[in-house]
């Protein structure tokens, strides 16, 4: 009954409550599809055994009348996180065979509401990426190919053709719900590595506002900036996940002591009366027409379900992924000072301790980490510290007001594209000029500058048949209204058409 | 601002990557291409203006100075690529 694979997470949790399926059925579909989508490279490690012990489980307590908020659920989880016994990477050298004994507080709460865990999925070493090629594991294949493609399965469990990048830093998320490899995954956004490859797979992505999901047991990349959230198939599925991985966590200081809304409730609340602002920043030069008229046509859905459109100024908006570039490796560089060689993780011996710290960090860590810490580095060290971090960070004080100062006008969201393009070809960006891969972050790294909360919507696809999306900016902690229009768009756009499993043999 | 050579190499010493003579100039045209990416930031006028500390206004929770975890030193140790009788085992560094 492979069918179960095609379910939303909504549908599956009513049809588990309503005994139509097992946990275990539901759980043997998905361990089946990602069997027959290794090709894909998804999936770094498949932990089907603990699947299936999870959703025996999920099972007994469905039969005891006792179904916690997602008994049986099948997730898959970023290598990001920190799940206890299971091997966790951050898709990195460096953290080889790294056997956590902790468990992130976000997977924590999912498994405390009844998921089960299909395995963990691949991203961008340390979450440093918009592609997915800077994984340790090797990039991972967007289920979605251009119309007329010559992308196809060959023998032999390869891809032939030009594949295109799920975008990332959560590829492996995006690309496993897209392809139908679990019903939902978690991701982290440090400046859109959850909303861009949703954007670019078709599916849903939401960074919640700083502070709203735990950081604790998630690989650190830079801390002020990192949020947790999911990445599903429909807007519902993702408030359905937020609910559960939010909340107040005494293991983080910076996770904010507030209640968890009924997200799900929030999500057939209409945007009646609602007042949508429209950023004349975002409109950029040599935009495609394509995103433009996307756009427009949001605004359109919007006001005709009761909202109403005004034009907004974020004046500051083009500062944004500079000052990202600033402050974002210059925390990597610390948060990565951790990689020694002498707690955990790789070490490769050397003449005397600084000589085992270089050579471990050389061989441990990517081209791009490598890169990003010696950024951060440089910002951060004597004589240039003002003229660049301390800079960056008045910079971004001035990003939040431009935001505040829309909010205070009545403005309720914000709507944007979410990329400035749709998915590109493997190794089509950034390998002779990194700015090239960072320009893909644009309509996305201001939220995070400014800690708000973001949704990506698919919205439509371009002439080549690959989605696009849109992205609506909330108050902070208001994701509620993020879902309630999140859900217009997704109704007029009309629900994704996935692609058909190709890939598989 | 553009960064020589040397710079690179003292950038690579402090963050503690050994770098080859061979890799530094393409290392350099990188982190110059990032640079001069930054360098617009300085058309911004942020006289008067405090830099970030805290993006949510939120005061530092706290709690009582008292021990809440510990007692597992094998597990804390569990990862590490040497130990003896549950200490990390590093090189020489005292002589």
């Amino acid at each position: 009954m492979n069918d179960l694979t095609h379910l939303t997470l909504a549908e599956a949790r009513d049809g588990l409550k309503a005994k139509r399926f097992s946990a275990t059925e539901l759980a043997k579909a998905h361990i089946a599809a990602i069997e027959q989508a290794r090709v894909l490279n998804a999936y770094v490690l498949e932990t089907p055994e603990k699947a299936l012990g999870m959703a025996a489980v999920a099972d007994a307590k469905i039969m005891a009348g006792e179904a916690r908020p997602l008994e049986g659920i099948p997730l898959g989880v970023k290598d990001l996180f920190c799940t206890k016994g299971t091997v966790t990477t951050a898709c990195s050298n460096i953290l080889k065979g790294f056997e956590p004994p902790y468990e992130s507080t976000v997977t924590e709460q999912l498994w405390r509401d009844g998921a089960v865990m299909l395995g963990k999925l691949n991203n961008d070493e340390f979450a440093m990426g918009s592609s997915n090629e800077t994984s340790a594991f090797g990039p991972v294949v967007n289920p979605w190919r251009r119309r007329g493609s010559n992308v196809h399965a060959a023998q032999e469990g390869a891809i032939e053709g030009a594949h295109l990048v799920p975008g990332g830093s959560s590829g492996g998320s995006a690309a496993a719900v897209a392809a139908r490899l679990c019903l939902g995954a978690t991701a982290t956004d440090t400046g859109g590595s959850i909303r861009q490859p949703a954007a670019f797979t078709g599916t849903v992505g939401i960074k919640p506002t700083y502070g709203r999901c735990s950081r604790w047991g998630i690989v650190a990349f830079a801390s002020s900036l990192d949020q947790a959230g999911p990445i599903a198939r429909t807007v519902r599925d993702c408030a359905i996940l937020l609910r559960s991985m939010a909340g107040p966590d005494p293991k983080d200081t910076t996770c904010a002591d507030l209640p968890v809304p009924d997200y799900e409730a929030a999500v057939s609340r209409g945007v009646k009366g609602l007042r949508i602002g429209i950023p004349k920043e975002y409109r950029l030069d040599g935009m495609p027409a394509e995103i433009e008229r996307l756009w427009s046509e949001g605004a359109a859905w919007l006001k005709s379900a009761g909202a109403e459109i005004v034009e907004v100024s974020l004046p500051h908006t083009k500062y944004a992924l500079p000052a990202y570039y600033i402050v974002a490796p210059a925390e990597a560089s610390s948060n990565l000072a951790r990689y020694d060689g002498v707690r955990y993780g790789l070490r490769v011996p050397g003449r005397d301790i600084i000589e085992q710290y270089e050579k471990t960090r050389a061989a441990g860590f990517g081209r791009e980490v490598k890169r990003r810490v010696m950024i951060g580095t440089y910002v951060l060290s004597a004589g240039y510290y003002d003229a660049y971090y301390v800079r960056a960070q008045k910079i971004r004080t001035l990003i939040k007001r431009d935001f505040e100062a829309v909010y205070a006008q009545g403005v309720d969201a914000i709507l944007t594209p979410a990329t400035p393009s749709a998915a590109f070809e493997i190794g089509e960006k950034g390998s002779a000029d990194p700015v090239e891969m960072y320009l893909n972050d644009i309509f996305t790294v201001t939220v995070n500058m400014a800690g708000l909360p973001g949704i990506a919507v698919p919205a439509g696809l371009d002439s080549q048949g690959l989605p696009l999306a849109l992205q609506l900016i909330g108050r902070p902690f208001d994701e509620e209204t993020l879902f309630a229009a999140g859900q217009i768009i997704e109704e007029a756009a009309g629900r994704m058409v996935l692609p058909e499993p190709w890939w598989a043999k | 601002m553009t960064v020589d050579l040397d710079t690179v190499r003292r950038i690579a010493r402090l963050a503690r990557i050994a770098v080859s003579d061979e890799e530094l100039p393409h290392l350099r045209g990188e982190l110059n291409a990032i640079l001069s990416f930054v360098e617009q930031l300085n058309e911004v006028d942020v006289s008067g203006v405090e830099p970030m500390t805290s993006v949510t206004p939120m005061t530092m929770k706290k709690r009582r100075d008292v021990v809440t975890d510990g007692g597992y030193p094998e597990l804390i140790v569990k990862n590490a690529p040497a130990t003896e009788d549950n200490f990390f085992l590093v090189p020489k560094v005292v002589e």
